[in-house]
């Protein structure tokens, strides 16, 4: 780090992303507290060492040039894959006898590490290729950088990062440009293509998964309780009221309603004891968080370091409102973590190397010499 | 420009969830504090009716019947008073523990089951006392015939260790009951149904206060099977309380019409969860109720192979209808000798008279001319040797057809023509199943189709699995002499004479070698036989009957195939049913 790159770090975001990252630590040691005495479950304490395993990464990750992350994108890319493969060949140790506290989270997930090692390869290829995108230019990246990995996730299943792939995918290709027939091209696939991979969806999903789409559209059908933990999400928000009921004075947390208290409902167990004002706060720093990136991506002195920020700031906008959507019944449970809040290690640490290459663009904005 | 555009868009959908926080903390804040401070949701388990068994024409054989159950809430289970609740139970404080103890998340324990009527308004009077307490309402079966017809209708119980890890029984609860035994656990999933469940919220006090929501029950499937009650029950009234088995199928169509197997058990004792004293005694009884002897038992045939003998000379011409032999009493053949039964003899015979009278000398002689191969060969095309496939309990048992080749593999030794004298006439290394009988008796009565049996009620006329490649006039000739054993003057089964009824037949004595030789009782006196089949002229009801120890099949298994027949067929001419 020299004396330049200081001058033009974004200490804004780093503040945001850290205040994320306490109120996250702070509301897993209450979703967790024991209701008797006894031992304190170490969540929060493996979390806060991830919070300094991030800053780490992320240090390093604002000292290269970002350039390089460009000329690297193809092996990133290559290693990304191969971590995928090996979950799915060595299929994921440490489910199983804690399934039900952890629905598919695990201490480490290669599909976390993934997305982002996605993002800068598919950002680094549009950025070489010649906009606006032809019908056949889109087919071919969709086949060549997204069919393999979306499949791999389907499989582990990982559905939600499936999903934020897919729009990923989507969303870049438009923003790059693409030839006017494409959008409408793009549109029928989509439409056309929508109950055949609604199938393949369907049955790559765990009963459970099912449970939760099925619960989301019928809450009358409810095979498996899942109309009841959305209840219970929203009973958890609401009961905040105005101003919360206080810092662990949570009861829908300790109460054991919900398995994934602390990794995918985290925030309810937020509103509970923040309230409205406490959630309005929060969300009005992640928006501050947002229109920082957008404002990175903007500024950026290249091509590459603008699509890049750009689909950073998609994707983990993406994850701040399925997550939040899905606590508050919104949208259906798909089981997508709240970015820099939720218990886990690996979505911790690529996030906090995402916000790294965001403030990496940015604190290079100014420098013309390649 | 995109950058703005993305910055208005990600505004508008945080202003959603803006609204909906608002929504959810401000308008409908007071009411969902509410629920969470004084309320708990409570998720009730509705049992799903199992679908009933019916027999073939409509008489439900089960019922069921609601029992009660005292459980505790998971959330209430670390702050319970394990003192008081085990004295209103009048369970072991031990007992309490360990079932909390041993509990799996989110799901209610069960701590006491099989509430009687009095136990139940005991309980429900103090319940608001005891937070986390309740009474659970589910379904036990209840078998109207008790031990009647157990072994093919079977019994419930909870999953064992082993189904709990099967893939296709992991959602189903650690309390549920699913069927463990014959047609109950053959059609398990059939009848077996989803519990539906009722979301309720109630109040500190653990009272009802609303119905959230619901998830309706899915019943199970009724079930026809090809059993008749009223047979299976006359024809287990007849064993009285002998130990053996009985099998009455309709020859043209393979169904079972009654299986029996005695002693029998009653299976309700498994309705509710046995007690480990029930299981044991069971378990350990000496005359092993739990045995299915009409497809888990093989005896020596007996006489009653003599129909397969008969067969396989006729067809390979060793013998035809007027060949006669005399019998003096027995033959020698070396060193040996073979008796016939009756010591005097029997005088010269043709085919007729020598199985309507059960000759041995005959049968040894038509099965030396025959060979053993040939004999093996008809067996195996009438079923010997191979099991019928009736997945009503695992290891039925396929009986066994000796030859010349497996006597060399298995022993090392050639074959004796002495061996082939005594498989002629059911002995040796000969065994069938009771099933086994009663399925070869049918080909003979519907003239050489083999079908498929089974304890479902067909929808359609069940075909042939295939036709046998035996003349018409073989199975014309052997099925008048079957007549004349029980019809004819001298004929063994006289005592199956039946005024109602034509009964064909042949009785049968398999010898039991007993490893306690010497022991005087009628414990290990002979097996009884008899296989039939009524009315003559029109087969309706194929049966075979076997009495473990019952000495002589004329005098032991011919009077309960005979009671078992007459039932049946009066039944049917009074219905006026013409099949």
């Amino acid at each position: 780090m020299n004396k330049y790159l200081i001058k033009n770090f974004d200490w804004f975001m780093l503040t945001t992303v850290l205040l994320i990252s306490l109120i996250g630590v702070i509301t897993i040691f209450s979703a967790t507290r024991p209701l008797e005495e006894g031992g304190h479950s170490n969540f929060y304490i493996k979390q806060f060492i991830w919070v300094f395993i991030g800053i780490i990464g992320l240090i390093t990750v604002v000292s290269f040039d970002y350039v390089w992350l460009g000329r690297a994108s193809y092996i990133i890319y290559v290693l990304g894959i191969g971590l995928l493969l090996a979950t799915y060949i060595i299929g994921r140790a440490g489910g199983g006898a804690q399934r039900w506290i952890s629905l598919g989270v695990f201490s480490f997930q290669p599909s976390e590490l993934f997305k982002l090692c996605f993002v800068v390869m598919f950002t680094r290829y549009l950025t070489l290729i010649k906009a606006p995108l032809s019908g056949w230019a889109v087919i071919k990246a969709f086949l060549a950088f997204t069919a393999l990995p979306f499949f791999l996730l389907l499989k582990q299943p990982d559905l939600g990062t499936a999903l934020i792939l897919i729009l990923l995918f989507a969303f870049l290709t438009l923003i790059r440009g693409v030839k006017r027939n494409v959008v409408f091209f793009l549109l029928i696939a989509g439409i056309i293509s929508i109950p055949f991979l609604g199938n393949i969806f369907w049955d790559e999903l765990r009963d459970y998964q099912k449970n939760r789409l099925v619960a989301f559209m019928e809450p009358d059908v409810d095979p498996s309780g899942i109309g009841y933990q959305i209840t219970q999400s929203k009973v958890a928000i609401g009961s905040g009221k105005f101003l919360g009921k206080g810092f662990l004075k949570g009861t829908q947390g300790p109460f054991r309603f919900l398995p994934e208290k602390h990794t995918d409902f985290i925030f309810s167990m937020f509103a509970e004891e923040w309230g409205f004002l406490g959630s309005i706060v929060l969300l009005l720093i992640y928006l501050g968080f947002v229109y920082r990136s957008i404002d990175t991506a903007k500024n950026a002195k290249d091509d590459f370091g603008r699509l890049l920020a750009t689909g950073i700031t998609f994707m983990l906008s993406m994850y701040i409102v399925f997550n939040m959507g899905m606590a508050m019944g919104l949208l259906p449970i798909i089981g997508i973590p709240l970015p820099f809040m939720s218990y886990g290690g690996t979505a911790l640490l690529s996030n906090f190397i995402a916000v790294g290459i965001l403030i990496s663009i940015r604190a290079r904005r100014f420098d013309l010499f390649y | 420009m995109t950058e703005r555009k993305i910055a208005y868009v990600i505004t508008l959908i945080f202003l959603v969830l803006g609204g909906r926080l608002f929504q959810l903390q401000l308008i409908q804040g007071n009411e969902l504090r509410r629920l969470s401070e004084e309320n708990r949701l409570q998720r009730i388990k509705i049992p799903s009716p199992r679908g009933v068994i019916y027999d073939r024409n409509g008489i439900p054989l089960v019922e069921n019947m609601p029992y009660y159950c005292v459980i505790l809430l998971p959330e209430a289970a670390d702050t319970v008073d394990i003192e008081s609740i085990s004295e209103l139970l009048g369970v072991s404080k031990e007992d309490v523990q360990k079932k909390i103890e041993d509990r799996k998340p989110f799901e209610p324990i069960r701590l006491k089951e099989r509430l009687s009527m009095k136990e139940v308004a005991f309980i429900e009077a103090r319940l608001s006392d005891y937070p986390g307490i309740q009474i659970e309402v589910d379904l036990a079966r209840h078998y109207l015939y008790g031990d009647v017809g157990a072994h093919v209708i079977g019994y419930l119980g909870k999953l064992n260790p082993e189904q709990a890890k099967s893939p296709g029984l992991k959602d189903i609860p650690a309390e549920a009951f699913i069927g463990q035994w014959g047609i109950e656990k053959l059609f398990d999933d059939i009848l077996r149904g989803v519990p539906g469940e009722k979301i309720i919220e109630v109040d500190a006090l653990g009272r009802e206060l609303r119905v959230v929501g619901e998830v309706p029950t899915v019943k199970g499937k009724d079930l026809h099977i090809s059993i008749d009650i009223q047979l299976q029950k006359e024809a287990e009234t007849a064993f009285g309380n002998r130990a053996g088995a009985l099998v009455a199928l309709k020859p043209d169509t393979g169904e079972i019409l009654a299986l029996v197997s005695r002693p029998s058990f009653d299976p309700n004792l498994f309705a509710k969860g046995i007690s480990p004293e029930d299981w044991l005694r069971l378990r350990d009884d000496g005359r092993f109720p739990m045995l299915n002897r009409a497809l888990q038992s093989q005896y020596p045939p007996g006489s009653v192979f003599k129909i397969v003998t008969a067969i396989s000379a006729l067809e390979k011409e060793a013998i035809n209808l007027e060949t006669k032999i005399t019998c003096s009493g027995g033959l020698t053949h070396g060193k040996w000798s073979f008796r016939c039964w009756k010591k005097a003899g029997h005088g010269t015979l043709s085919f007729h008279d020598a199985l309507v009278q059960s000759c041995d000398v005959y049968f040894y002689t038509a099965g030396r001319r025959t060979g053993i191969n040939s004999i093996a060969e008809y067996a195996r095309e009438l079923g010997v040797g191979s099991p019928c496939g009736l997945e009503l309990v695992k290891g039925e048992k396929p009986g066994f057809m000796p030859d010349e080749n497996w006597k060399i593999k298995a022993k090392g030794q050639p074959w004796y023509q002495g061996e082939t004298y005594i498989t002629s006439i059911g002995q040796g290394y000969v065994l069938m199943t009771p099933l086994q009988v009663a399925r070869l008796i049918s080909i003979v009565a519907n003239g050489g189709y083999m079908y498929d049996v089974t304890l479902i009620l067909p929808e359609e006329t069940p075909k042939p699995i295939k036709r046998l490649n035996i003349s018409q006039k073989t199975f014309e000739i052997l099925r008048n002499a079957l007549w004349g054993v029980v019809n004819e003057p001298g004929g063994t089964a006289h005592s199956a004479r039946s005024k109602i009824v034509e009964i064909a037949g042949k009785t049968g004595t398999a010898q039991v070698r007993s490893s306690k030789a010497g022991s005087a009782s009628g414990r290990f006196g002979d097996h009884a036989w008899f296989t039939a089949y009524a009315p003559y002229e029109n087969p309706q009801v194929a049966i075979a009957v076997l009495v473990e120890h019952g000495g002589h099949g004329a005098s032991a298994a011919a009077p309960i195939a005979k009671a078992a027949i007459e039932a049946y067929i009066s039944r049917h001419l009074k219905a006026g049913e013409d099949e």
